[in-house]
């Protein structure tokens, strides 16, 4: 995300457009991302529930891939999920997985 | 709508709390808000008087502290009100985590420092003590001398806040000036109201939470990669106050009569010494000078109204020629180094080539009389200081103790 200058915001700080904290990167706070086993997985939707921050995406009847944009790596879902269906992968390993893909 | 009372110009013999509430009354805010403090107090009982005869429309909330009192004045000025409120001392200390909030959010709220020693030990008695600990909040301050100054600066604050859209602090000394009886040449109710313009919500602030067709957050987080660049906006924003402290100052002089600058030089054209002084001493220090000037002696006097921003430039140049200058602080920060006065005053000095020798006196603490003899006191000490006949062993002493 582009960062604004001062002069592109708003006096006293306010924010006139409604919902934007959907513009912040919280997804670079994760240290380890949510990974479905699509076995396991019933979409029963309990990690779409307890999710804080809106990042397991759903039409109602199917979870939706995580939406790592946002997804903190809390690992809430993990934990919830009836099904032990989500592993909370490190994402140190994740990049050490694609550094040898890209390596190959 | 407010009761138009006071149809033609005429002077009065008022308090400076009495003075107060009748440019409060004048003013007709929206909103007030205030919990009482000694010497506040007063000032709000007369202004309630009013309000419970009808003669103003505002709302006046009887908060149950003043942290509560200085909430109220955001969330009504936030809204779009124009919106006061008054205090003192340790008042002002429990309003103290909300008033940076109110210079960040850009509030135009006006508030009266009803200036009073700030315990312990406990004392309702005049000195800055109290302003001083809010030099630093990104408030805009202003002085006075007397009750006159006092009605005429809360209408200019009002004008002064809205167009620099920064809250002010409207200093009045307790007691010394609150309590005691002054002339006081009233404006008329149409004329105070014409200078100000009418309270207008939409356009009081750019953003009012009561525009709900437009909805905005006020007090969103901002992290380390904002934080500055909301800051800096108010940075600029506190430097140009200084403009509009002027042009307002300007106006106000057109409409009153009165020749108001952001600081006042006694003197000072051919002075040899001065004393830089803030508030109802100015007097004194000024009947000193021309006590010393019979003598021979070329004294004079700097009084400062605007001490936020400071008005660096404007001082340095009212100072540069002179030989010694003894900066009177009625506060002691406990810093080791000097008072806030002295310290703004050494900067605004600091980059001129050639500079007076400075000295700082801490002196009217917890409402200690100041008389002429006191002035007298400091020129003589800086004088002697200055040709050598006195030595000194810091550049910051107390004027007034008792060994
Ligand atoms: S790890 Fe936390 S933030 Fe990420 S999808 Fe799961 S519950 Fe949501
Ligand atoms: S809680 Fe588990 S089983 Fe239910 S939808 Fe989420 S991942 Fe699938």
């Amino acid at each position: 995300m582009k960062l604004k200058g001062w002069k592109e915001l708003p006096i006293g700080g306010i924010v006139i457009e409604p919902g934007n904290s959907r513009e912040v990167e919280t997804g670079t706070w994760r240290i380890a991302r949510p990974v479905v086993d699509p076995q396991k997985c019933t979409d029963c939707l309990i990690c779409w529930v307890f999710c804080p921050d809106d990042s397991i995406p759903s039409n109602g009847k199917v979870r939706f891939e995580t939406e790592l944009y946002h997804c903190k790596g809390c690992g809430i879902c993990a934990v919830e999920c009836p099904y032990k269906a989500i592993e909370m992968v490190q994402e140190a390993d994740v990049i050490m997985e694609e550094l040898k893909l890209t390596s190959k | 709508m407010a009761v138009e009372l006071i149809k033609e110009r005429k002077a009065v013999a008022m308090t400076g709390n009495q003075a107060i509430a009748e440019a409060m009354r004048q003013i007709n805010y929206d909103v007030a808000a205030a919990y009482p403090i000694s010497p506040q107090t007063e000032l709000m009982g007369f202004f309630a008087e009013y309000l419970a005869n009808g003669l103003v429309d505002t709302e006046f909330i009887t908060v149950e502290s003043e942290h509560s009192a200085m909430s109220a004045v955001i969330g009504a000025a936030a809204a779009g009100a124009r919106a006061m409120t008054a205090t003192a001392a340790q008042g002002l200390l429990y309003m103290y985590e909300n008033l940076p909030i109110a210079s960040n959010w850009r509030l135009p709220i006006t508030m009266v420092l009803v200036n009073r020693a700030l315990s312990a030990p406990l004392n309702i008695h005049c000195d800055h003590g109290d302003a001083m600990t809010a030099r630093d909040s990104g408030w805009i301050q202003l002085f006075t001398e007397n009750s006159q100054e006092a009605y005429h600066s809360l209408i200019m604050a009002v004008k002064i806040a809205e167009s620099a859209l920064l809250p002010a602090i409207v200093n009045m000394e307790g007691y010394i000036v609150s309590h005691t009886i002054g002339n006081v040449n009233l404006l008329t109710d149409a004329e105070v109201r014409e200078f100000i313009g009418e309270s207008d919500w939409r356009k009081n602030v750019p953003h009012p939470l009561l525009d709900t067709d437009n909805p905005v957050t006020y007090g969103a987080t901002a992290l380390p990669d904002y934080y500055t660049e909301l800051k800096y906006p108010q940075h600029l924003a506190t430097f140009e106050a200084k403009e509009h402290v002027k042009r307002v100052l300007e106006e106000f002089n057109r409409l009153a009569g009165t020749n108001y600058q952001v600081i006042e030089p006694y003197k000072l054209d051919d002075a040899d010494f001065a004393i830089v002084v803030m508030g109802s001493t100015a007097g004194v220090a000024r009947t000193a000078a021309d006590q010393l000037r019979e003598k021979g002696i070329k004294a004079g006097v700097l009084k400062i109204r605007l001490f936020r921003p400071f008005p660096y430039e404007e001082i340095a140049e009212a100072l540069k020629h002179i030989k010694a200058v003894a900066v009177l602080d009625r506060h002691d920060s406990m810093n080791g180094l000097a008072s806030p006065l002295y310290q703004d005053i050494a900067s605004a000095l600091y980059h001129l080539p050639e500079r007076p020798m400075l000295h700082d006196f801490i002196y009217g603490l917890g409402g200690r009389e100041v008389t002429v003899e006191d002035m007298l006191k400091a020129f003589n000490r800086l004088i002697n200081i200055y040709t050598g006949r006195e030595t000194r062993d810091r550049f910051t002493e107390y004027l007034q103790v008792r060994e």
